[in-house]
């Protein structure tokens, strides 16, 4: 089409900052976006109505002509050899279709092996759509039972009847690997899924100089994500067509194409993957669940529609599970407060099989790609260990790896501040790289485009005016009254390029697509890759695209989350719907912008440099003045097109892509503080307030970031103080309900203040960063370190997540062993 | 059905007869049997409020309601208060405000914060904080929320002033 002129004016747009300094604030839009009124601005999301009234529709909300419900028997202990499986008794109940083990779903289903080849030596054993031979986890499917409702196939469910025999399960991480505990796959020779190393040099000679060594064990508790909506899908499978329909509550549909694809051996072609409203996501429904396979094979093997929905008791050992890290960390400091060194040695406990297709090795390794990473310092040593347990799979969860590494870092901060008695604040801005030193390369190696820690910590400081804070707690601490001020810094991974996944043999795509069509009425529909799981991303690609062409934002349509309409991509992960998303729509915007210039050259007979589109109407560049509307532009191409000049075609469709290739990922940064009050004879907690300062670039819709921001803050404040998957010593999963697990609910939680500083990455034209997991990479770090403020008086500190009030009192020395 | 039991239930204002299992809840009768699909499960056991509906004029958790339990008594769902738009205040406050991001929690919220203004038209905002403790949301951290219902309360208060000075 009018690709020339394209790529020169994305040029332009990329080259008119030069080779400048980047800005710490958002330059003005600029060419054919000068009047862009959209972007930047709180716009309230334009298709929310429909949920506030009940008009969404979630999966569960659907039904299909013949469908039937699957239900799972999970196996109800960590690790069993599988005698026998009677299921006569079921296959008979009223409603009945089938009753499948592993061995069905094996006709129709290959199994898969969740490893990349980036992650050098991981290994894992093949997984299966349901258990084989063995269980491995409590949670595992076993046995399905498939029947008219859903209510016949939970009552038929009681009637499976499976004979075990227990396996010895490994369930502690620590102890994983020692010669005594039972190997999980025998053939994989011990229980060592993954392991790194990283070691830049001088480590021991920077501990041997140092003034102050601070050392802990820091522990983070496993936990999972809720998402509201559990986990659930339809699939349709038309044996005569061919062709599977899945209708999934998904983040990745087309990763979820291809995989259907690959393991059911069918066309890619054949597949299509439908995301409607999702539920919420946070990474729980990025990944390729052992009961999304079957329930595909079910649907294939009865040719029929099949539901599944898990029940919040199979959500909580079927979903994924994260966070279960051992961190060993040590830091060493000059007296100035300069730090010369980090060291870790961290070990994470997985389940039994590395999770399909993004491994369960990626969120230790983000751990030690992370640590340190605000910092100056040029010696790092970092262990990894990542071992098989019979415990529910883990694999990425919103912050992956970020809120580990980042409590971590702010821990051993603080530790060698208070060693060196120096303000926890001062020894941050003391260290941190500072804003005039980019492009900069962090100790881990990992490379930083562009980070604004000094303005942010500046920003904080007065937000939260930090002096009269510290005076206020002062005061209260004279008075019996334990209030503590906790500081996290933090760096983001965004934007990622095919380094995250694509060069390690995944099939998961870094670039993603956008295409956009002008309507014959002058409105604009807008089909992207990327889709919508609540964060907004619709709402920021309306905004984008009615900048990008000069229409309203009450014109645009959009269309997400199905294979069959939208172009390809990756979808919603590692903070990308923003910064790869919406540069592809502004990209494809400004390009059907050309488009329709080009039109309105030849019916206005005028040059297109002449001319502007701005709310709808081409304008006189010159005067302003309104010469044709779209409409009446879309009535003549789509209805006239005799009327236009012999050999001119308009087109009013493009499809762009985008694929941030400049850096292996865009890193964002900012800082969090907490307040927070600890009731020194009952170890609870209170969260007075939150501060946060982000930097994610461009914003393209404040009030959204905001609110990712905060949403994410209470999920990382959930793990740091209340939320743990408690496992007995045989591997029973011990609080796995809403009752018993706990999440933050509103009545615990602060207000949250939130403030930017703007400084836009120089790989796009937009300019805007991911900011949908910073607020939880930096949450649990402050709240901690805020308990730890408030408990340095007492000589107490706590440093294993969640922080509950049983452990603050054992630090405090009010209970001993015994109690507990 | 031939455990079925018949039931009138008052449903939005309509009159519902119809057969259920004793063991049938409520919000399952809702969502199944009439096709509301507004009301939502997110853990079926009386924690999340997803599922929270009016019964009689007070809400209630639909997972632990039975049908049956509602017989002769009137119910009321989102697809009811949305229809008679004695709660548009609100719904568009948690729009402007941004109160639900992926909205599934949100038609539970709803209900939750309606019973909230009639019956404690002066909450403050701890007082919010704590009715809105009932209702789970993983997306929004709930300042939005607090935020949008704090809105409503005031904006109905000064309303309700500007009518006793008329």
């Amino acid at each position: 089409m009018n690709a020339p002129d394209h790529q020169m004016l994305m040029r332009a747009l990329k080259d008119n900052v030069a080779e400048a300094p980047i800005p710490h604030e958002a330059p003005p839009l600029s060419g054919p976006l000068k009047d862009a009124h959209h972007i930047g601005q709180s716009i309230p999301r334009p298709n929310i109505e429909r949920l506030t009234e009940g008009r969404g529709q979630f999966i569960d909300d659907m039904e299909l002509p013949r469908m039937a419900h699957i239900v799972y028997w999970r196996s109800p202990v960590a690790h069993a050899r599988i005698v026998k499986i009677e299921r006569e008794a079921a296959r008979s109940m009223p409603g009945v279709l089938a009753v499948l083990d592993g061995h069905d779903m094996a006709q129709v289903c290959q199994p898969w092996v969740g490893t990349l080849t980036h992650l050098a030596g991981i290994k894992s054993a093949p997984q299966y759509p349901m258990a084989m031979h063995k269980a491995s986890w409590q949670g595992e499917p076993v046995v399905a039972v498939v029947a008219k409702t859903r209510a016949q196939a939970e009552d038929a469910l009681q009637h499976i009847q499976v004979e075990w025999e227990d396996l010895p399960a490994a369930l502690d991480m620590n102890t994983a690997l020692l010669p005594q505990t039972p190997v999980i796959h025998p053939e994989l020779g011990d229980n060592l899924c993954f392991t790194r190393s990283l070691d830049t040099g001088g480590v021991d000679e920077a501990f041997a100089q140092a003034d102050v060594v601070a050392q802990a064990t820091f522990d983070f508790g496993r936990h999972t994500g809720v998402t509201l909506e559990p986990r659930c899908q339809i699939a349709d499978f038309n044996p005569a067509s061919k062709q599977l329909t899945v209708y999934h509550s998904q983040q990745a549909p087309h990763m979820m194409q291809d995989l259907y694809s690959r393991q059911f051996q069918l066309p890619e072609s054949s597949i299509r993957v439908i995301c409607k409203d999702v539920g919420g996501s946070f990474g729980i429904k990025v990944h390729a669940y052992p009961d999304d396979f079957a329930t595909v094979a079910a649907a294939v093997l009865l040719k029929r529609p099949v539901k599944f929905v898990a029940d919040r008791l199979e959500s909580f050992v079927s979903d994924i599970h994260a966070r279960e890290h051992r961190i060993k960390g040590r830091i060493a400091a000059k007296k100035n407060g300069e730090i010369l060194a980090f060291e870790i040695d961290d070990v994470t406990g997985i389940g039994p099989f590395s999770m399909f297709p993004r491994t369960s090795g990626i969120e230790g390794n983000q751990v030690v790609n992370l640590t340190g990473g605000p910092y100056k310092h040029k010696a790092y040593r970092a262990k990894l260990n990542v071992v098989f347990l019979n415990k529910t799979p883990t694999c990425q969860y919103r912050g992956v790896g970020h809120p580990i590494a980042c409590a971590v870092t702010e821990g051993l901060v603080d530790l060698a501040a208070a060693q060196l008695g120096m303000d926890p604040l001062e020894m941050r801005r003391l260290n941190v790289i500072p804003d005039d030193a980019y492009p900069a390369t962090g100790a881990s190696g990992i490379k930083l485009e562009v980070l604004s820690h000094q303005a942010c910590l500046r920003k904080i400081e007065a937000m939260m005016d930090y002096p009269a804070l510290r005076a206020e707690q002062a005061a209260l601490r004279a008075k019996g009254v334990y209030r503590g001020i906790g500081f996290a810094t933090l760096i983001e991974l965004t934007n990622p390029s095919a380094a995250f996944y694509g060069v390690g043999g995944a099939r998961i795509s870094s670039q993603d697509g956008a295409s956009i069509r002008l309507d014959p009425l002058g409105g604009i529909v807008v089909m992207v890759s990327v889709g919508e799981q609540g964060q907004g991303s619709e709402a920021i690609f309306a905004q984008i695209a009615a900048d990008a062409v000069g229409v309203a934002m009450s014109s645009v349509k959009l269309v997400t989350g199905d294979t069959d309409t939208t172009p390809y991509g990756g979808g919603t992960w590692a903070s990308r719907g923003a910064g790869v998303g919406g540069e592809a729509v502004l990209q494809a915007g400004l390009a059907l912008r050309n488009n329709i210039l080009k039109v309105a050259e030849v019916i206005l007979k005028r040059p297109g440099q002449e001319l502007h589109i701005h709310k709808g109407g081409v304008l006189d560049a010159a005067t302003g003045q309104e010469l044709l509307t779209l409409t009446e532009l879309g009535r003549i191409a789509y209805y006239r097109p005799d009327t236009l000049p012999a050999g001119f075609t308009p087109e009013l469709m493009v499809t762009r892509h985008f694929a941030q290739k400049d850096f292996p990922f865009i890193f964002t940064n900012g800082v969090q503080a907490s307040y927070v009050e600890v009731d020194t004879d009952t170890g609870f907690v209170k969260l007075l307030k939150h501060w946060a300062v982000e930097d994610c670039g461009r914003v393209v819709n404040p009030m959204l970031v905001d609110e990712q921001i905060r949403g994410a803050i209470v999920q990382g404040i959930g793990g740091a103080l209340f939320e743990e998957c408690l496992y007995d010593d045989n591997g029973q999963m011990l609080n796995g309900n809403m009752a018993d697990y706990l999440v933050p609910m509103a009545g615990e939680m602060p207000d949250i203040e939130v403030a930017h500083i703007e400084t836009p990455t120089r790989s796009s034209v937009l300019g805007a960063k991911g900011a949908g997991e910073a607020g939880t990479a930096g949450a649990p770090g402050a709240v901690v370190n805020a308990i730890n403020d408030a408990l340095r008086p007492l000589q107490a500190q706590v440093w294993s997540q969640p922080v509950t009030p049983e452990k603050i009192l054992r630090a405090l020395g009010r209970i001993g062993d015994a109690a507990g | 059905m031939s455990n079925a039991l018949h039931v009138h239930i008052t449903v939005n204002g309509q009159r519902q007869a119809q057969a259920v299992l004793p063991r049938t809840h409520l919000v399952d009768f809702l969502r199944e049997d009439l096709g509301l699909k507004g009301s939502h499960l997110g853990c079926e056991h009386g924690v999340c409020g997803a599922c929270t509906v009016k019964l009689d004029g007070k809400v209630v958790r639909g997972c632990l309601v039975l049908a049956v339990q509602a017989d002769g008594r009137e119910v009321q769902t989102i697809e009811g208060l949305s229809e008679s738009g004695e709660i548009r205040d609100l719904q568009n406050a948690f729009i402007r405000h941004n109160a639900l991001q992926c909205g599934y929690c949100t038609p539970g919220m709803l209900m939750a914060a309606s019973e909230l203004l009639e019956t404690n038209p002066h909450a403050g905002r701890e007082e919010v904080r704590q009715w809105m403790s009932g209702n789970y949301c993983r997306c929004t951290g709930y300042q939005a929320i607090v935020d949008a219902v704090c809105e409503v309360l005031d904006a109905r208060l000064t309303a309700a002033d500007k009518g006793a000075l008329a």
